[in-house]
């Protein structure tokens, strides 16, 4: 059994030891720098370090110079369209694939040589649910129980997964009778059984109904303030609005920017904004001369004001009012996930663009699975 | 990497669960067995046995002076042509039977062993998990071979009991299996079923689909069921039948073993994953 990295023990990485590599990625961009939070934690508290990954099925590059780093107890989420390489950014975590190049440690180790100890410290929750549909749940939960080294008498487990999520009455049915939400909380359930470290969750909430989402959803919280960490997958935007400590987000098997969601609406937007409308929006066009006013941009038939502190929008509005103005609208705006994604996606092309590289196109709907080859 | 037989019994027995519950597919195979080793002769003994010593038999026995003067030994004088004529089909002539059901049977189970998993998705639970690649093999492979290995063990048991019913009381007593059979049965047929699970389980790592590896096997294992057939006659009818049956085994578990160590090798978890460079 490896050392566990999080008691403090020293981990026996290498960083000569990065797997050398062959893929011929170079079409696609580089990745960009790690946000200085993440770059600057003790090696210790990281429990996923993805560098420099690339990873090729044949001729398809799947990853390309990814770089993913997961702190101990937090919630990543990588996010991306179907293609982005994030089911295969799993699946080189836990080492069940070996990458071409770059440097991969999970818990400090390498998952290609020390791949059983990883792995079972690990719990899995693929894009689809990946169940024995011919044998009952608690079976389903007792082979992942033995595999995982908690003996064939796992009752209390057992249980104890089953009732967290809401399963333990239907374990003595087939799983091939399953609803695709069962069959999901079966599948969350298996893979907390061991108790493991690190929970590894590709599109979680594939299939389910609202309700079961956002079920799912907080039992991933709750078990992040247990202290385990969380790599999530989704292409759901909203998913992963409020849930994600850290976001990555990819595009082509590369990462194109990670941080938490504070720090990158600050990198894009860095002054407050809020949205006017008039009765006479032109008139709004005076608010550009006023004090603390960044920029004033129409956008969409709303004006778009950045300003250097909220606190001056009440003011904005009595000197606005007094200029005879008839405001129909004062929002201050906080820009969500999904402003923050297009903007990302808005500026990768723009930079491909002046590149002239190559670049793929739009994806506004984030749908439907099975991107990985 | 140490082995986890822990492990590996649990791939096992997960396996045999999920074919427990799958009458689908033992049913029908216990019909085959059941067709095999009781049915067909059951019929074939009893007709002969109770038809006579009419001028077809009498014909029939007559040409078992074709047989190597071992296996003529071994046939009971005093018998009637009738029961002659049955003893030498229940001991040499249905010998294939002992071949013919494990082969199908276990290669049936195994060629989709590993694509199963793929094709289901539950591969991908296997390729995360903390299993080693060669404990997934072995229990797989161990898997495969048990249901065609315990039919046979018990279709030759009925057989065994009906054979002696049937032409017993007319061949001087109980007189099956002889040596040669039980050789047969514990030292030739377990290495031959190795060697075509290990090749079967080769092909249900790399190819796409069940129904392909299904294909697929059964090219594999019909040339090895003719020459277990050809092998397993002969070292019945053969003079120093026991000796041949022991060198014959020897040289069959050399080749299976060989097999399934290179076999155990072509099991990635890549492959589980049916990922494209690797599946």
């Amino acid at each position: 059994m490896i050392p566990d990295v999080a008691t403090g023990s020293s981990a026996p990485t290498d960083p000569d030891e990065e797997v050398a590599g062959t893929g011929d990625l170079g079409a696609l961009p580089t990745t960009q720098p790690a946000p200085a939070a993440v770059e600057s934690l003790d090696p210790s508290a990281l429990v996923v370090e993805v560098r420099d990954v690339s990873k090729s099925f044949g001729r398809v590059p799947a990853l390309s110079h990814l770089t993913i780093l997961a702190p101990k107890g937090r919630i990543t989420v990588l996010l991306g369209p179907n293609g982005a390489g994030k089911t295969t950014a799993i699946r080189v975590v836990t080492g069940a694939l070996t990458p071409d190049r770059g440097r991969v440690r999970t818990f400090g180790y390498d998952p290609d040589r020390f791949g059983e100890d990883v792995r079972r410290r690990c719990g899995v929750v693929s894009a689809k649910p990946a169940l024995y549909d011919r044998l009952s749940g608690w079976d389903n939960l007792q082979y992942s129980a033995e595999l995982y080294g908690l003996g064939r008498n796992a009752v209390k487990p057992i249980r104890e997964a089953a009732a967290r999520f809401g399963i333990l009455d239907a374990l003595d049915q087939r799983v091939g009778g399953f609803s695709t939400g069962m069959k999901t909380r079966l599948a969350l359930a298996r893979s907390v059984l061991h108790d493991p470290e690190l929970l590894l969750f590709d599109e979680p909430t594939s299939g389910l109904d609202p309700e079961s989402s956002h079920a799912v959803l907080e039992l991933i919280r709750e078990m992040t303030a247990d202290g385990h960490t969380v790599v999530m997958c989704t292409h759901l935007l909203i998913e992963a609005e409020g849930l994600a400590d850290q976001i990555v987000v990819l595009e082509n098997g590369t990462d194109l920017i990670h941080g938490t969601q504070d720090e990158l609406t600050r990198r894009y937007w860095p002054a407050n904004l809020v949205h006017f409308d008039a009765e006479d929006p032109a008139q709004l066009d005076m608010l550009s001369r006023m004090e603390g006013v960044v920029a004033v941009e129409r956008v969409d038939d709303v004006t778009e004001v950045q300003l250097d502190d909220l606190a001056r929008v009440p003011d904005l509005v009595a000197r606005l009012s007094a200029a005879g103005v008839r405001l129909t609208r004062v929002d201050p705006h906080n820009p969500s996930l999904e402003d923050l994604y297009f903007a990302i996606r808005r500026e990768r092309r723009g930079d491909a663009a002046a590149a002239g590289g190559v670049y793929f196109p739009e994806v506004h709907h984030l749908s439907g699975n099975g991107g990985t080859p | 990497m140490s082995m986890n037989t822990g492990r590996m019994g649990t791939v096992m027995r997960t396996d045999l669960r999920q074919l427990w519950q799958s009458k689908d597919f033992w049913v029908p195979m216990s019909g085959l067995g059941l067709v095999f080793f009781i049915v067909v002769p059951a019929v074939l003994l009893s007709v002969i046995n109770n038809i006579g010593s009419n001028g077809a038999i009498k014909q029939v026995s007559q040409a078992l002076q074709l047989l190597p003067q071992a296996a003529q030994q071994a046939v009971p004088h005093h018998a009637t042509a009738g029961t002659k004529v049955s003893y030498v089909l229940a001991v040499y002539l249905l010998a294939p039977i002992a071949v013919i059901v494990p082969l199908t049977i276990s290669t049936a189970v195994g060629s989709s062993s590993i694509v199963g998993e793929r094709e289901r998705g539950t591969g991908e639970f296997l390729a995360h998990s903390p299993a080693g690649v060669q404990e997934i093999y072995l229990g797989k492979l161990i898997a495969s071979l048990i249901p065609g290995y315990v039919t046979t063990v018990v279709g030759f048991g009925l057989y065994s009991l009906m054979v002696n019913l049937i032409v017993g009381p007319k061949a001087g007593g109980w007189f099956f299996p002889t040596p040669s059979w039980w050789l047969l049965i514990l030292w030739v047929l377990p290495p031959f079923l190795l060697i075509a699970l290990s090749l079967v389980l080769r092909l249900s790592a790399r190819v796409k689909s069940t129904a392909a590896a299904q294909q697929a096997a059964g090219l594999v294992t019909f040339p090895l069921i003719l020459i277990a057939y050809a092998q397993s006659t002969g070292a019945l009818l053969g003079g120093g039948a026991v000796a041949l049956s022991l060198v014959l085994g020897a040289v069959a578990w050399a080749i299976g073993l060989a097999l399934l160590v290179s076999g155990m090798r072509s099991l990635t978890r890549g492959r589980l994953l049916g990922v494209a460079s690797e599946a």
